[in-house]
């Protein structure tokens, strides 16, 4: 109960010399400068550490997958570390009524403590039985833990906006956490998956702070989802220029031109992918050539082609019908109509004042 | 000359010349429609760009430039708008009626059916009226005011994007974005917009031709003198 982050690390073999690397590199990928490196290391020396909950509901484990892939091995190891040691599916050593009991045994001591990361979201319909935990709908087992946990982590697009699984006609009636958990602070880390580095860094945040990073007004961490992926694309001078991308295969992708007209939605997507990139770095969907999808954006699923930056309208209540269009078609097409009707009504207009004038009863025109 | 106060019908002659639009009004309204065109064909052009330019981008910046002035023209059409929004309050009578049609008034509603009956040559003639007949009137405010609305809140949200949440601008306008949605949302209900307005602009320029024809008022002149006249005695 004493532990702090530092005893831990000391424990795992770490020396104090990595120690202070991981804390000014922490420090660094949070924008917190020399100042917080130490501020950093001083929160970890001091303060008993908050363990971790880690729960999956229904999802894909890219979440996970994405986490165990953050660039600074120690960042990872030393999370890993801290997290694993409580409760997480997949990537406990301990399983079955074993990792249950950890769990319940870390809610128990560490009450209003502990941190509850959600991976996937649970589904409403049918009572919640379409995800079943230990013999239990996903929902109830949500509730139980956020009960007493401190804050909620909502990890990737599923638990922070729906996802895929929620995309209509969203059978299992699959709900973002933070419309069934309403009195918790809840953090959202949307994107399918999100960065690892990302997702590192709100733990690493969380844990040595003890208390989250700062929010935008959905929930967001600012410091990565503050601006969209085309404010920092390194693409943008061919945008600027006018330099587009027109087919996959023109000359303008081989020379690395914009992907605007091949419907990239860096425009309108909150992530911090054309700054951190993926893969320790390496590139990010844009580098290597196609537009960005708008992975982290809520409802990303159910806004028509991946390719045009704009949304697919579809006439309410008739989708099934196949009715949609795009923002242009309906403009063009609205206005040609207007067009034919405004000329069919001049011309019955110019016919009507013809004919009354040649019947001779038009009102007398005597200017006032 | 004798004319209802709340629809502007005129019951009674003999018809004398009427100041409808103050200088402001008619100044507003040409530049209005000036930055109207502007930003439909810079925004036109940032929906649908135009084929490549070759070269290194070093030396291009044609694009940033088309935006740059969709963006002024987009300010001075905001500004211009909340100005105009101040002299609905500050000016004359006609100067409140594109914003406030008196949906009360079962005057302006039978007015208002006329005038669609006489459109669609169900009647002979129409009435003759002041300012705006109620179909022009309900017609602006559902097309111009309310299109504008929209056009100018979703611009502003798309333009605030730049600097990011929590920034002042998107502290302003950020609402925007989470009511529609998402970025994307609102970038498409932008040009929905734009197409709302474009239809507004088609229906109104054929009108306003039609009716300075074969109406018993000036229309045209009256956008640039203020003044309107009426050319026929009253049945
Ligand atoms: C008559 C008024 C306007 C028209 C017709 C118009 C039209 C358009 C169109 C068609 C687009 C392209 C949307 C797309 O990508 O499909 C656009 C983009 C945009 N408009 Fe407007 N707009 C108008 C007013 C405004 C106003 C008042 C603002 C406020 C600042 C504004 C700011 C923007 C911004 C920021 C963009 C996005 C440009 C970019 O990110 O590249 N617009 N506009
Ligand atoms: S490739 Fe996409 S994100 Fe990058 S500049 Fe072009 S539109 Fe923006
Ligand atoms: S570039 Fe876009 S689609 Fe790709 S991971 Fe980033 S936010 Fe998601």
């Amino acid at each position: 109960m004493s532990d702090t982050f530092y005893d831990l690390m000391r424990r795992q073999g770490i020396s104090r010399r990595s120690f202070l690397k991981f804390c000014s590199l922490t420090a660094a990928s949070l924008g917190l400068g020399e100042a917080g490196a130490q501020q950093i290391a001083k929160a970890m020396e001091t303060k008993p550490r908050t363990p971790v909950i880690w729960i999956e509901g229904l999802e894909c484990t890219c979440c996970s997958e994405s986490f165990i892939r953050s660039a600074h091995p120690l960042v990872k190891d030393v999370v890993l570390s801290m997290l694993s040691l409580d409760y997480h599916m997949t990537l406990s050593a301990a399983a079955g009524e074993q990792l249950r009991a950890n769990a319940h045994e870390t809610i128990a001591k560490h009450k209003g403590n502990y941190i509850l990361a959600v991976e996937g979201n649970p589904p409403l319909g049918e009572d919640g039985n379409y995800c079943i935990y230990y013999g239990k709908p996903f929902v109830d087992v949500l509730r139980e833990y956020a009960k007493d946990a401190m804050a909620i982590v909502s990890w990737g697009s599923c638990a922070s906006w729906g996802c895929v699984q929620a995309a209509k006609p969203n059978p299992t009636r699959a709900t973002p956490v933070h419309k069934v958990i309403t009195d918790k602070p809840i953090i959202k880390v949307p994107g399918c998956p999100p960065i690892a580095e990302v997702m590192t860094g709100v733990v690493t945040y969380i844990l040595t702070f003890g208390r989250l990073p700062e929010l935008d007004v959905q929930g967001r961490p600012k410091m990565f989802y503050g601006q969209r992926v085309h404010d920092k694309c390194y693409r943008r001078p061919h945008f600027d220029a006018g330099q587009f991308v027109e087919r996959f295969d023109d000359e303008g992708a081989r020379k690395g031109y914009c992907l605007y007209k091949v419907g990239c939605k860096g425009p309108t997507t909150y992530n911090a992918c054309s700054a951190t990139r993926w893969n320790e770095g390496l590139s990010f969907p844009i580098q290597s050539g196609h537009g960005c999808i708008g992975c982290s954006e809520d409802d990303f699923w159910d806004k028509g082609s991946f390719y045009d930056h704009l949304t697919t309208i579809r006439a309410p209540g008739l989708s099934n019908l196949g009715v949609e269009g795009t923002a242009e078609r309906i403009g063009l097409t609205a206005l040609g109509v207007a067009g034919a009707a405004l000329a069919a009504h001049a011309a019955v207009s110019a016919v009507r004042q013809a004919s009354s004038r040649g019947r001779n009863d038009r009102v007398s025109d005597v200017e006032k | 000359m004798k004319v209802n106060r709340v629809s502007g019908r005129v019951l009674q002659g003999p018809y004398e010349p009427v100041y409808v639009y103050e200088a402001p009004v008619r100044f507003w309204h040409w530049a209005m429609m000036l930055c109207m065109i502007v930003l439909g064909v810079t925004g036109y052009l940032i929906a649908r760009p135009l084929p490549a330019i070759g070269g290194e981008a070093t030396f291009s910046y044609f694009f940033a430039n088309v935006r740059m002035i969709h963006f002024i023209a987009a300010m001075l059409f905001a500004v211009l708008f909340a100005v105009r929004l101040v002299w609905a309050i500050v000016g004359n009578r006609h100067a409140r009626s594109i914003f406030l049609p008196p949906l009360w008034s079962f005057e302006w509603w039978s007015g208002l059916f006329h005038q669609a009956a006489y459109y669609l040559f169900l009647r002979k003639a129409p009435h003759h009226w002041v300012g705006h007949n109620p179909l022009a009137q309900l017609a602006m405010f559902v097309m111009f005011v309310l299109g504008t609305f929209v056009i100018v809140f979703t611009g502003l949200s798309l333009f605030s994007e730049q600097f990011g949440w929590g920034s002042g601008w998107m502290n302003a306008f950020g609402w925007v974005n989470v009511l529609l949605g998402g970025s994307q949302m609102v970038r498409t209900v932008h040009q929905l917009a734009m197409w709302w307005l474009a239809l507004f602009a088609l229906v109104h320029v054929y009108m306003v031709f039609r009716e300075d024809i074969m109406s018993g008022e000036t229309v045209i002149s009256t956008m640039i003198n203020g003044v309107r006249m009426f050319k026929r005695e009253p049945r």
